[in-house]
């Protein structure tokens, strides 16, 4: 499908684009090193077909699913989408794929799936990260959104970018973006996918609980505790034009979000 | 002219123009336009880190001596350390312009609420007074005092490093690596400070 940018739809935000190269050369996915140079550098080595993700827990369908087969008769379109990261840079990429929901439905969650719980996968041997014995991350890497916001509309799995197929340092084949939140929820690489009854414990939580919440909404008003989350450097920055700009709620996708959190206290849930 | 006489004509001269190299290769980095998609974040962790570097040098003159009885090295002591300050200096501004933009609101928030903030800016304001009493004129004028005064380099180095450590997200290798060096180079003074108990 055709973009048609507009300024009322939160599928496409009419900001510039980052460049494909500095999107493609500035990433953080630790199981390629900590570096934002290495998953560019070291990602080629990633091996995505065949590809399976394995689907557990409270569904009628669960089973391994070849990624070929998921991607049958899905209508892949473009998201244009602000991803923000945690660490206060930011970035506006065009992504293609598809809403997370469309594959949920097929799975036909019971009504006891009130959690998703994502995994990335492990394979040290092309995975350099993984083999470092300094990693404060236990693998595999884990993410988890509640039902409504893996339901919601916002919420997109992609396996492309820029009009390609996803290069590895973006979490090919197949990975989560969920715009409302920090970069980190947005899971890359997906392997399995289990539907709970339980809040699941994500890895950041379990790294560092007080610093990542569950939640992980894009929220200025709450400051990670080793830095501010007030403004952003929308990436690529040059020292000339820093391009620091104010950090909005829910990344901007407030409208469409934030009644998902209604009552809730944001500095507690954070 | 041999050895001893070229090292005493042009040791320091060369060490001035040698330590001048990383932030000649920054800056030569920046007018490229090659720091990378973040050239402020670049620019931040290798200013930051070539001061940890310097100070590890200028730490390490002493050890050398005593191990390597290597009695030259000590003349280049005082250059090192200005160096691990003027980097110090360099990251301090860059974190001043680019980060908080000069405003002394933001700027008092993130050292009062963040420690490795704090433990950052601390070191550097320590060295203030070890970069100003680095001429002949204050050692002579301070005496004895110089020598207690300078000892501050070693709460700096800790600071240095907390400061570091503080900041590990996914891998504690570097910090890791930096504490072991600074340890090791406490260790010979420890060991000094014990015979003498």
């Amino acid at each position: 499908k055709p973009v048609s940018p507009s300024a009322d739809n939160p599928f496409y935000t009419s900001e510039d684009l980052t460049p494909f190269q500095d999107a493609t050369h500035y990433n953080n996915f630790y199981e390629f090193g900590t570096d934002k140079t290495d998953p560019a550098r070291y990602a080629g080595s990633l091996s995505t077909s065949p590809w399976s993700i394995a689907v557990e827990g409270e569904v009628a369908k669960p089973g391994t699913y070849h990624l070929e087969d998921l991607l049958k008769g899905v209508d892949i379109e473009e998201r244009i989408y602000r991803l923000r990261c945690v660490e206060a840079w930011s970035m506006v990429i065009p992504w293609l794929g598809f809403p997370l929901a469309d594959l949920i439905k097929r799975f036909e969650p019971t009504l006891n799936a009130r959690y998703i719980e994502f995994e990335t996968l492990v394979r040290p041997a092309e995975m350099k990260g993984q083999r470092s014995r300094f990693s404060t991350i236990d693998w595999p890497y884990r993410e988890g959104l509640r039902m409504d916001e893996a339901m919601h509309p916002l919420t997109f799995l992609s396996v492309g970018a820029y009009g390609k197929e996803l290069l590895g340092q973006n979490g090919a084949p197949i990975r989560l973006i969920v715009p409302w939140k920090y970069g980190f929820k947005s899971i890359k690489s997906i392997v399995k996918i289990r539907f709970t009854d339980q809040q699941p414990q994500t890895s950041w939580q379990g790294i560092a609980p007080n610093e990542y919440g569950f939640y992980a909404n894009v929220n200025p008003d709450v400051d990670h505790p080793r830095w501010s989350q007030r403004y952003e450097r929308r990436l690529p920055s040059s020292l000339l034009k820093p391009s620091r700009i104010k950090t909005q709620m829910f990344n901007g996708y407030a409208d469409q979000v934030a009644s998902l959190y209604k009552g809730m206290n944001l500095r507690r849930f954070y | 002219m041999d050895l001893r006489q070229f090292e005493r004509r042009l040791g320091k001269p060369l060490l001035f123009i040698v330590s001048l190299i990383p932030l000649g290769m920054l800056v030569w980095a920046a007018l490229q336009n090659q720091l990378g998609t973040d050239p402020v974040k670049t620019l931040i962790l290798e200013t930051g880190e070539w001061a940890l570097r310097f100070l590890i040098l200028t730490l390490a003159v002493s050890p050398l001596k005593a191990w390597f009885a290597w009695t030259v090295v000590i003349r280049y002591r005082r250059m090192l350390g200005l160096y691990a300050w003027f980097y110090a200096s360099i990251h301090l501004l860059i974190v001043l312009t680019y980060l908080f933009g000069w405003d002394w609101v933001i700027a008092k928030e993130e050292l009062a609420e963040r420690p490795y903030i704090f433990v950052g800016f601390a070191a550097w304001l320590l060295m203030v007074p070890l970069g100003l009493t680095s001429n002949n004129y204050a050692i002579r004028k301070l005496k004895k005092n110089w020598k207690s005064l300078h000892k501050l380099i070693y709460l700096i180095a800790v600071l240095a490093w907390l400061h570091l450590a503080w900041q590990i997200r996914a891998s504690y290798l570097e910090a890791l690596v930096y504490g072991l060096i600074i340890f090791c180079l406490f260790f010979q003074r420890l060991k000094k400070v014990y015979k003498r108990c």
